[in-house]
């Protein structure tokens, strides 16, 4: 297939609509705004719809629309934007929507900065909205699996009812690499419970509501019984010289590509290290990093964030010692000397690394919108 | 129904009938399923039956879609015989935006409390109205929040007491009524607008008359109609049937004038909706796939090679690093490139990162340098410290003389008089693109000249002097190092 050098956002949008997605709703924020852009740019270009939304609320709420009719619907945005979709995203949930939604994370809390960061882990891991639910999160590292797991999410958006997000990060989205395009175009089915304003579907309800409270509750366990069944059916992760490995790293997104780097330049030194990467960070790897535990390797979780992927790695491995972060915050990258320090600190190497002078890129970028 | 059958003797009969498009029973609501769960003397059961009736005789049941946000009318898929969503407070045009724009067949209709859409769902109120969305918004204005216990609304009267106004709205405090109607009259899009009343049964038949003509936009997929409905609610005013009657003709109805604000119909033409394409052939056309290319990565021995291009935005820095990727990406290797800028267009500190390797990159951000190319000083500066032992630094020599105390390749050329030679000054950077083909033979030179006909294939008149710069960009380095 011949290739082409595609930017991480564009690639979303390709995935999306040989995917079959029909509709896009969304609303700019840097920096996944190009995706917004390429979507007004592709999806009229055959017939499908696109609309710029008022609002973040306002997208998922079209998201929500779109979806109880039956279509394959997508958005995007980036930290702030998804904060105020936690609304739609329980009620998607609730009312048992397919849902494919793209986070392009930045730094935060707040208006934060458009650098990359991974900060939004636990809000779109954990839930984020209110009541027990879950979304499922697909993590890409790179241009391709930015449109291949665009491409999954909407696969198994439909086949669990759930919302799935695929989180990226700024630096995913920005970056350019090769890209192989999906192999044929995917023209969604017919969804039987869908509310389309026809005959076939006019008995059919769309609704997160439950009066009854045994109800609701017994439709609780029905929902934690499909999040049990997806743990079970869809972990997906990637190994890279775990085997042997004495120190694992776990680590997703842009961060897993310096961990792989790390991963490198310890074996070239001979020391025994491995790179654990969780493509659904929801269902979480936790069975295999608990097998690793038990063969009592060190972990170092190496995340754009303030341990919130440590504290999975920890309550999957079911211990804290020799648990291990190594992380940047604020828009940072994570820098291959930062990783290395720590794996020849716990290797007890004595190796001079200068890790005072700090990535440069952070007095960069420095809008806000 | 035909005009026909309105004369016939059992109409009587079955005017005390539910019409068709409201269910008989309504299991939906778990108890009660012969009763709403409306309280006694409220709007809500007319004005569903107002717009039940004109479903069926505009024989649009089918093709209809009711959503019920938050508010009384939150159960109003209890009642209605057809398509139903239930949603979140206010957000009902946003939903109906999504279903609309899904089903162009479909009739969507919003039903809403004054909460609901003159309050939190306000921005979605007027935008979708501005956007001539296809859907009809039900507005039902009784002055005061019902299901959460009769709060101040955003129509509560001036001195009407509620709860939440417990001397009576203060408009010094909280403001004054909003007037929907009229902020919606002042957009364009909008095809039907009217405010209509349910103080007595001749205003109940106008009503209704409005009601089917905001329907009938719908049936014809004209675009956006609004009712606004003024309404009683006794409970939470606590009011008896004539004092709600009186509340809404004579307190009501004057700070809400009822009338048609706009009627256009008659003139307004159908928005047609394209059909969704689903097929490869229409995807790989609009993204230039050309299936027949049966290229892969190639499995050649390179020593991997890490790239900065750096200096000011608006100097082609990121254009010449995606050119070399794009060489790259056509040779089949592995490539990665990574832009980082300022906020500004122009002027700004601009770099990208590239990385061009045989295997799978692991990080794309380039921290240590084999070739650093800078077109300003403040990024050689910045820069040169990460360059490799043995590296190279290719830099634009009217920056001046520039000296690093390690193993580095220093060479200033004079690239922007090479461009102005063979071309113009705004190609300084593709001199030292050619440059760099001679630094190294990582990749072919043609493959960048391939590189720089697709890149500017839309400017199809720059493709030739940007290649007669690489090749003297190429020469000047051969007769200088």
């Amino acid at each position: 297939m011949s290739n082409q050098m595609i930017k991480g956002n564009t690639a979303v949008v390709i995935g999306a609509m040989y995917a079959g997605c029909d509709c896009f709703f969304g609303y700019p924020i840097t920096p996944a705004s190009e995706i917004l852009h390429e979507a007004s740019k592709y999806f009229p270009m055959v017939g499908r719809n696109f609309v710029q939304a008022e609002s973040e609320e306002a997208s998922i709420n079209m998201v929500y629309g779109a979806s109880g009719a039956g279509h394959r619907v997508m958005t995007a945005s980036s930290g702030p934007g998804i904060s105020l979709m936690q609304e739609g995203f329980t009620f998607l949930a609730g009312a048992e929507l397919p849902a494919v939604i793209v986070d392009i994370m930045r730094a935060g809390p707040g208006l934060g900065n458009i650098g990359p960061e991974q900060g939004d882990y636990n809000q779109i891991v954990k839930g984020g909205g209110h009541g027990n639910y879950k979304n499922i999160v697909l993590a890409p590292n790179s241009v391709q699996e930015m449109c291949d797991l665009t491409m999954k999410a909407f696969e198994l958006a439909d086949k669990w009812r759930n919302p799935v997000i695929v989180l990226a990060d700024g630096t995913l989205g920005q970056m350019a690499e090769p890209l192989e395009f999906p192999t044929e175009a995917i023209k969604p089915s017919e969804k039987d419970w869908a509310v389309k304003g026809n005959k076939e579907t006019m008995d059919n309800l769309i609704t997160s509501i439950f009066n009854d409270f045994s109800d609701l509750e017994d439709f609780n366990y029905k929902l934690q019984e499909k999040y049990d069944k997806i743990e079970a059916e869809e972990v997906i992760f990637d190994e890279y010289k775990v085997e042997d490995a004495e120190i694992v790293l776990v680590s997703y997104g842009i961060s897993s590509r310096i961990a792989r780097s790390a991963v490198d330049k310890s074996r070239e030194k001979g020391l025994k290290v491995g790179l654990l990467r969780p493509i659904t960070l929801s269902p979480f790897p936790t069975k295999r990093i608990k097998e690793l535990s038990d063969k009592g390797v060190s972990f170092i979780s190496v995340e754009m964030s303030n341990g919130q992927l440590l504290a999975d790695v920890q309550f999957a491995a079911l211990r804290k010692e020799d648990t291990y972060l190594v992380n940047r915050m604020g828009g940072n990258i994570i820098e291959l000397k930062q990783v290395l320090a720590k794996i020849y600190e716990i290797c007890g190497i004595d190796e001079e690394i200068d890790t005072a002078r700090k990535n440069i890129e952070k007095d960069i970028p420095n809008i806000i919108d | 129904m035909s005009e026909n059958e309105f004369n016939d003797k059992n109409y009587e009969l079955q005017v005390r009938r539910n019409p068709q498009s409201l269910l008989e029973e309504y299991p939906r609501k778990g108890t009660n399923i012969k009763s709403t769960h409306y309280c006694a003397g409220c709007g809500h059961g007319i004005l569903h039956k107002l717009i039940a009736e004109c479903m069926d005789e505009l024989g649009i049941q089918e093709r209809c879609v009711m959503i019920s946000p938050v508010g009384c009318s939150v159960y109003a898929y209890f009642y209605f015989n057809c398509g139903n969503f239930q949603t979140a407070h206010g957000r009902a045009p946003a939903v109906a935006t999504g279903i609309s724009r899904a089903e162009d067949d479909a009739i969507v209709m919003s039903y809403q409390g004054d909460g609901d859409l003159a309050s939190i769902g306000l921005n979605e109120t007027l935008q979708a109205a501005n956007r001539g969305e296809k859907m009809t918004v039900f507005f039902v204005n009784n002055t005061v929040y019902g299901m959460t216990g009769g709060q101040m609304a955003p129509t509560t009267l001036i001195g009407e007491k509620t709860v939440t106004c417990q001397t009576g709205r203060d408009p010094d405090y909280a403001g004054h009524p909003t007037h929907m109607c009229e902020l919606i009259n002042t957009l364009k899009a909008p095809v039907y607008i009217e405010r209509v009343s349910l103080a007595n049964p001749l205003k109940i038949r106008l009503a209704k008359f409005a009601i089917k003509q905001a329907l009938t936009v719908q049936k014809e997929g004209k675009g956006y109609s609004f009712i606004e409905v003024l309404a009683p609610c006794p409970t939470n005013l606590k009011q008896d049937v004539k004092s709600a009657q009186e509340f809404i003709e004579n307190q009501m109805e004057k700070e809400f004038p009822v009338k048609n604000f706009r009627n256009n119909l008659y003139t307004k033409t159908p928005i047609e909706r394209p059909v969704s394409d689903f097929t490869t052939e229409s995807l790989d056309k609009i993204f230039n796939v050309n299936r027949d290319d049966k290229k892969r990565y190639v499995d050649d021995d390179i020593k991997p090679i890490s790239i900065k291009v750096s200096g000011f935005g608006g100097q082609g820095v990121l254009s010449a690093g995606l050119t070399i990727a794009q060489a790259a990406c056509a040779e089949g290797k592995h490539v990665s490139w990574y832009p980082s800028y300022g906020p500004e267009q122009r002027g700004g500190k601009s770099n990208c990162s590239v990385v061009i390797s045989n295997e799978t990159i692991g990080t794309p951000v380039v921290d240590d340098i084999d070739i650093l190319i800078a077109l300003n000083k403040p990024s050689l500066e910045m820069f040169s410290s990460d360059v490799n032992e043995g590296g190279t630094i290719l830099y634009d020599a009217h920056i001046g003389e520039f000296e690093i105390d390690r193993n580095v390749n220093v060479i200033p050329m004079p690239c922007v008089d090479i461009a102005e030679e063979h071309g113009n000054a705004k190609t300084a950077n593709t001199a030292l693109l050619g440059g760099l083909t001679e630094l190294t033979n990582v990749l072919k030179r043609e493959s960048y000249e391939n590189a720089i006909r697709e890149m500017f294939a839309s400017k199809p008149k720059v493709i030739d002097v940007n290649i007669d710069v690489l090749k003297a960009g190429a020469e000047w380095i051969k007769n200088n190092s």
